[in-house]
């Protein structure tokens, strides 16, 4: 388990205009992972790729590569290659010399990179294309040429900004699988930007979920989706309901004016706390058989399932079923003991997690926002 | 769409019109008079007579040339430090590259030979520590520093034009494949910007090679380009048949010189003049 760091930012700080992008943030980065770096446009996870390449310097703080300082080394002597959103090929070069570029700027003789190219032409699929204009191949074939030339030159860490977000939906699920596939392959670091948290869960071993240029929660997929840290955390990833709780004592916690079972323990006595439930852990039973009583004031098909707005007592929970239900119908709800997951206060907490407000409109303007990061 | 067509065409039919009665008209005069004698009879004696001339082509040329590559080694690395700069320098910078063309070609010439002359500026300031008199009118010298201070605009602008479209991140994109400033510029910036170049080149040769104003001026009369011959023979000798041969024979020149040009950068014929 215990695997050597390859990357370690140290308390970076990086600040424009006044404006703190990056604020005292530490990271370490751990040899042949997939790591991505989540979060919503500003939060400074394309500043933080920015400073691992070396196309920018931190204003305090220090970037070791390999335990190497990295401070002052130009990008071009960094054994990191980029992959750029909009992938930034050589228009003025045919796919096979854009692939060639980095050996080229090396000095490797041509013979060698003739079969290097090849094999990286194979190994992202692009055989028979070496002649072609960049200009005349599809996004998805940009992307795949764009990879190659980072690729060939073996480097130990690959940064990937974005590089799946001017994808259409099919095209992005067969290049995230690619993606993987060639990182499996090869077996160095992937360090991923994105703020697509489902293409986050799915791809990464590990997930930085990023936030107002600090780092929010580190962890694997499952345990950030399972165990949030705060409440950022929770509505970012996934939907959650998130609801203000106290902790009576280790296993006990009273929300929404009730008692429940709970596993989780170390809190102290009494001590307040923000709920998450998640909208798929919550059952909808007969009003007398629920531990708490509602009205369904919304129901939206999502295809998989319903999401089911529930008023009880004013707060508006989220849920997320199979079975079909009536706006106005009186429902009770019923929870796990482990669908309950209980967080330490943080300043998010009361920010999230209410759908009083929800509606499909406000995500799209969410969606909207997202699309022009930095 | 075929309605549409007949409209976009009626909008071209003012140029058209004017193209025609204003330029391929006149160049009709210009190869009727070429192959004509003062009485209207087919000649071949303008186009032969053209070999006393041959001194002359070669000097506006090659002086032509000088201006055009000082003008190139000055204009390059300007319009990358001007592409690199923020947008309000940027702006600063364009208007001072404006700002001569702001004036006429004539005075600005005029006030250059005031400058350089024998009793011009810069003579009496070297007069005031007892230097003696620089002789720079009448000099190639001035001359080419004439076609380049009047021409470089022309030089720098599409320059700049196709550095400032240089993609940033395809500039990052190579620092990150390996590539140190030196590498970067040769492989990327030099062949990305070769159009603004072929442009500019086209664009300061052009009207060098056919200038006789500034070569009258700043050449103080001891230096004549194909531009004054043809001056002198449309309006003192009054032998329009020899001036409008010497004309035809510069703007073949320059036809088959810009079809050189255009060879160099057959990717992005847009840019070219």
């Amino acid at each position: 388990m215990e695997k050597k760091n390859i990357i370690e930012l140290k308390n970076i700080t990086v600040a424009f205009d006044g404006e703190k992008i990056l604020d005292d943030m530490s990271l370490s980065i751990g040899d042949g992972e997939f790591v991505t770096l989540l979060g919503s446009s500003g939060c400074g996870k394309t500043t933080t790729l920015r400073i691992i390449a070396g196309f920018l310097e931190p204003d305090e703080g220090e970037v070791f590569f390999d335990s190497k300082n990295m401070s002052g080394v130009p990008p071009y002597k960094r054994e990191v290659n980029t992959i750029f959103q909009r992938y930034a090929l050589f228009p003025h070069y045919n796919v096979y010399d854009n692939i060639a570029y980095g050996l080229r700027v090396r000095k490797v003789p041509e013979a060698e990179i003739k079969t290097r190219v090849a094999e990286m032409l194979k190994l992202v699929n692009l055989e028979g294309f070496e002649k072609r204009s960049v200009a005349k191949l599809s996004g998805g074939q940009q992307q795949r040429v764009a990879i190659a030339r980072a690729v060939i030159l073996k480097p130990k860490v690959l940064l990937l900004d974005e590089p799946l977000a001017a994808l259409d939906l099919k095209l992005r699920k067969d290049m995230q699988n690619e993606l993987k596939n060639i990182q499996k392959q090869l077996g160095i670091t992937f360090i991923f930007v994105t703020h697509d948290q489902e293409e986050a869960l799915s791809m990464s071993d590990t997930v930085v979920v990023m936030n107002e240029g600090k780092v929010q929660q580190i962890g694997t997929p499952i345990d950030i989706y399972n165990e949030p840290q705060n409440a950022f955390v929770a509505d970012f990833i996934g939907e959650s309901n998130i609801l203000d709780g106290v902790m009576k004592e280790d296993y006990v916690a009273c929300f929404a004016g009730k008692q429940f079972k709970c596993l989780d323990t170390g809190f102290d006595k009494n001590e307040d706390v923000d709920i998450v439930i998640r909208p798929e852990d919550v059952d909808i039973v007969s009003e007398e058989s629920g531990m708490l009583r509602g009205t369904v004031t919304s129901v939206t098909f999502r295809g998989v399932h319903f999401e089911i707005i529930v008023d009880i007592g004013g707060f508006k929970w989220m849920i997320q079923t199979t079975d079909e239900h009536k706006e106005g119908e009186n429902v009770g709800l019923f929870i796990e003991p482990d669908a309950i997951h209980v967080m330490k206060k943080s300043k998010y907490s009361g920010m999230y997690g209410d759908y009083s407000s929800y509606s499909d409109e406000l995500d799209e303007l969410n969606v909207i926002d997202d699309e022009d990061d930095e | 769409m075929k309605k549409r067509s007949l409209s976009k065409k009626l909008l071209g039919a003012p140029y058209i019109l004017w193209a025609a009665i204003f330029i391929i008209v006149p160049l009709l005069i210009v190869v009727y008079y070429s192959f004509t004698d003062a009485d209207g009879n087919f000649t071949w004696s303008n186009i032969t007579q053209l070999v006393d001339y041959k001194e002359t082509f070669g000097i506006s040329i090659l002086y032509s040339l000088i201006a055009t590559l000082v003008s190139l080694v000055i204009s390059y690395p300007f319009a990358y430090v001007m592409s690199k700069k923020n947008e309000y320098v940027q702006k600063i910078m364009m208007m001072l590259v404006m700002l001569p063309m702001w004036m006429n070609l004539l005075i600005r010439t005029y006030s250059w030979m005031n400058i350089l002359e024998r009793n011009g500026i810069i003579n009496n300031f070297l007069g005031m520590f007892g230097i003696e008199p620089l002789k720079m009118i009448g000099t190639p010298g001035a001359v080419i520093f004439g076609m380049v201070y009047n021409y470089i605009p022309y030089m720098i602008l599409p320059i700049y034009t196709v550095m400032a479209k240089i993609d940033r991140s395809v500039l990052e994109a190579a620092e990150d494949l390996g590539s140190n400033a030196f590498s970067k510029l040769r492989r990327v910036i030099l062949p990305l910007s070769l159009p603004g170049v072929v442009s500019g080149i086209t664009m300061v040769f052009v009207p060098s090679v056919s200038t006789f104003y500034i070569s009258q001026k700043l050449g103080g009369g001891k230096i004549m380009l194909i531009g004054d011959v043809i001056e002198r023979q449309m309006q003192t000798a009054y032998n329009y048949n020899l001036g409008a041969a010497l004309s035809l024979v510069l703007m073949v020149m320059i036809l088959i010189s810009l079809a050189v040009m255009n060879r160099f950068s057959d990717n992005d014929g847009s840019l070219i003049v």
